[in-house]
């Protein structure tokens, strides 16, 4: 098996993510030259349209973008190593969906009483709403044995929850209803400079905790039997992990709507090029590589038909699925 | 009494869901000693070894280690002193064989778990002490059962245990895997003191292998004691409740069940050559008898277990007028006579075995 060397790996990812991050702050419906971007960064630039474009638009959407995307990554991989399943994420486990109902709820109901909802707020309702996705899954993983029915399940919590949010939206005044279906659909369009504060805040301390976690999990992929033996506090570590990658999905569906595949197509891929699953490793990595990962689909979702936007979850699924079919397919061979 | 016994436990129920399912457990094993559960399928063996190793809270009753109440020991602090083998499958995925030795490590690392120089030699002889130094860079879902057995050994290893607990570590191996694992726990315990508590199917390994056995019936400890006292004749029987004819005897080897009716082929045996031709017999469900043995011979157990009559003289005895009279008296009843004893004839065989082979001759049944 070959294997790059971890350090290559994360040259790559670095190098991939600062290239992306200026991709996107350089092209769109306005094209911005690069050496126009290096200096209105410096504060020396005079353009105000293009000043305006660049940090109220895109600065906070790269961003958001980013640390939004390594949060979706890092929670794929804490669920696929909750449930030791590498099809888990939040998305196909209806994690997302649930989220995404509850801060519909939320939304109709504070514009009902004609406030806008603060980010702490959303973050709050879409948290509760992937906790409780999360535990009807958990119950479901008690009495289904098979990986296959628990992705299942998954899938069908999803549907059920969209059903609940497209009545839910039905209900809505006609201005909030077209806001509310773009947002339903995933996109990291509109985020402003104090969502993009609350995101990394509240993504990269969890993050944080996530990667001093990664002692325990990598005991936790032996199974929990040994785990056990070694020493893991099994109870503790299993609320941990549920908690964390809730949080993290929750923050992205607060903000961005349900994204789909970036988690299980990015840890795959990382996986992959790592050639290991040591977790002190693959946590890091993991979150760079959904940043990457998610700077690349929104550059996309941005440009393809412009000056129309494509909802992200339509360009990651584009890129996300076939990853997960591969992989399922391998390891078809492998087993 | 107690402080010589590294490992002992004091009134130990377990059960699932607090419904005991074994009372009354007194397991007691010292220092460099290996123990081993036996018992028939669903007896419960796993349930005891479940709650040894604290993985299963037991329902009453203490488990002290090293003279230590293990309920309420750290679990970094029993991870140093207790390691397991188990059953369950581990599929790590995309971690090598020394990455898995490495998790073994894991009481003795820091926060993130990162590992000295210390702790990857001592991965390292774990390794070597097993034989999978050579695994080491191999993906762990792609080696054999029986190497992963072993790496699965060598991780507990790594981490430095007193004491360790296997669960069927033999089911998956090959008879010279089987061998080789056996002796190597027994080296082990006598090179490292280490003390060594096992559940195994192979009675004869665990004949072999132990110092201690515990017998496990239904819901309760049958019987404690050394290989001598437990493999007498008739025990093992009714331990597994074998009533088919089976048979375990101290020393001998399982078969199969006899063949009953009216023999139908005498065999001339001894020094062991009967053996083949008995279970031959037995395949083809020809009920035969056999002589003459004496009581020291290597088919007498086989022959007391499949024949239909064996005509037997006890160890070092002279041959009997008696025992030739009805060797003969049974060669004439049957079709066939077979003689196994072919290579001896040419020697200074016993006149009366040459006798009734000329007999036998005679009779045109050969």
């Amino acid at each position: 098996m070959k294997r790059i060397s971890y350090e290559a790996v994360f040259l790559l990812l670095i190098f991939l993510l600062a290239g992306l991050l200026t991709a996107n702050l350089c092209v769109g419906s306005v094209n911005i030259p690069l050496r126009e971007v290096l200096s209105l960064l410096k504060e020396k630039g005079e353009n105000t349209v293009h000043r305006d474009i660049l940090f109220v638009i895109r600065f906070p959407r790269a961003l958001a973008a980013a640390i939004l995307g390594g949060a979706l990554a890092l929670s794929g991989y804490l669920m696929q190593t909750f449930f030791h399943n590498p099809i888990a994420g939040p998305f196909i486990l209806g994690i997302s969906s649930g989220a995404k109902l509850f801060v519909a709820l939320t939304m109709v109901v504070s514009l009902e009483m004609l406030r806008q909802p603060g980010a702490g707020l959303l973050i709050g309702a879409a948290f509760v709403g992937a906790m409780l996705s999360m535990v009807f899954i958990i119950l479901m993983s008690g009495i289904l044995d098979r990986m296959s029915m628990l992705i299942v399940s998954g899938v069908m919590i999803g549907y059920i929850c969209s059903a609940v949010t497209d009545f839910v939206v039905a209900f809505a005044d006609d201005a909030d209803i077209v806001n509310l279906h773009n947002w339903s659909k995933g996109s990291f369009s509109g985020t402003d400079w104090e969502q993009v504060a609350v995101i990394a805040i509240v993504v990269l301390t969890v993050s944080a905790g996530v990667f001093l976690l990664s002692k325990p999990i990598q005991a936790y992929q032996l199974g929990e039997n040994y785990a056990r033996n070694l020493g893991v506090n099994i109870r503790w570590l299993r609320v941990a992990l549920v908690v964390f990658s809730s949080l993290l999905s929750a923050c992205v569906t607060a903000f961005a709507g349900p994204v789909s595949f970036v988690g299980i197509a990015v840890p795959q891929l990382v996986k992959y090029l790592l050639g290991t699953t040591r977790s002190m490793v693959m946590i890091p990595a993991c979150f760079l590589g959904g940043a990457v990962f998610c700077l690349f689909c929104d550059l996309l979702a941005r440009m393809l038909l412009a000056p129309t936007e494509l909802s992200i979850s339509t360009v990651t699924a584009v890129f996300g699925a076939p990853v997960v079919l591969v992989m399922m397919v391998q390891r078809r061979r492998d087993v | 009494m107690s402080e010589e016994f590294f490992f002992y436990t004091k009134g130990l129920t377990v059960g699932y869901g607090g419904v005991p399912l074994i009372k009354d457990i007194e397991i007691r094993i010292r220092r460099g000693e290996i123990l081993t559960l036996i018992g028939p399928n669903g007896s419960g063996k796993t349930t005891i070894l479940r709650s040894l190793i604290r993985q299963l809270k037991p329902l009453t009753g203490v488990v002290y280690l090293d003279g230590k109440n293990m309920a309420i020991q750290s679990g970094r602090e029993l991870a140093r002193n207790l390691s397991i083998v188990l059953t369950d499958r581990v599929r790590p995925e995309r971690m090598t064989c020394c990455e898995v030795v490495e998790t073994g490590r894991y009481p003795y690392t820091g926060r993130l778990g990162r590992l000295s120089a210390e702790d990857r030699r001592i991965v390292q002889e774990a390794m070597e002490l097993v034989h999978v130094t050579e695994l080491a860079g191999e993906d762990f879902t792609r080696i054999s059962d029986g190497q992963r057995q072993r790496v699965m050994l060598a991780r507990a290893l790594s981490q430095e245990p007193e004491l360790i607990v296997l669960d069927e570590p033999t089911s998956f191996l090959d008879i010279r895997h089987k061998l080789e694992f056996l002796s190597l726990l027994q080296e082990l315990s006598r090179k490292r003191n280490l003390s060594v508590i096992l559940s195994l199917h192979e009675l004869e390994l665990a004949e072999r292998v132990s110092d201690k056995l515990v017998c496990i019936q239904k819901d309760r400890i049958d019987r404690l004691g050394t290989p001598e006292e437990i493999f007498v004749s008739g025990y093992i029987q009714q331990l597994y409740q074998i009533h088919t004819g089976v048979e375990k005897t101290c020393g001998g080897t399982p078969e199969l069940p006899s063949v009953k009716g009216i023999p139908e082929v005498f065999v001339l045996a001894g020094n062991g050559r009967g053996t083949p031709v008995y279970r031959r017999l037995q395949r083809q469900g020809i009920p035969f008898v056999t002589g003459i043995l004496w009581e020291n011979d290597q088919d007498y157990p086989v022959a007391r277990q499949l024949a239909v009559e064996v005509v037997a003289e006890p160890a070092f005895y002279r041959i009997r007028e008696s025992s030739v009279a009805r060797a003969k008296e049974l060669m004439t009843g049957c079709r066939e006579i077979i003689c196994a004893l072919k290579p001896e004839l040419g020697g200074e065989l016993y006149p009366e075995l040459k006798e009734l082979w000329e007999y036998g001759r005679q009779l045109g049944k050969t």
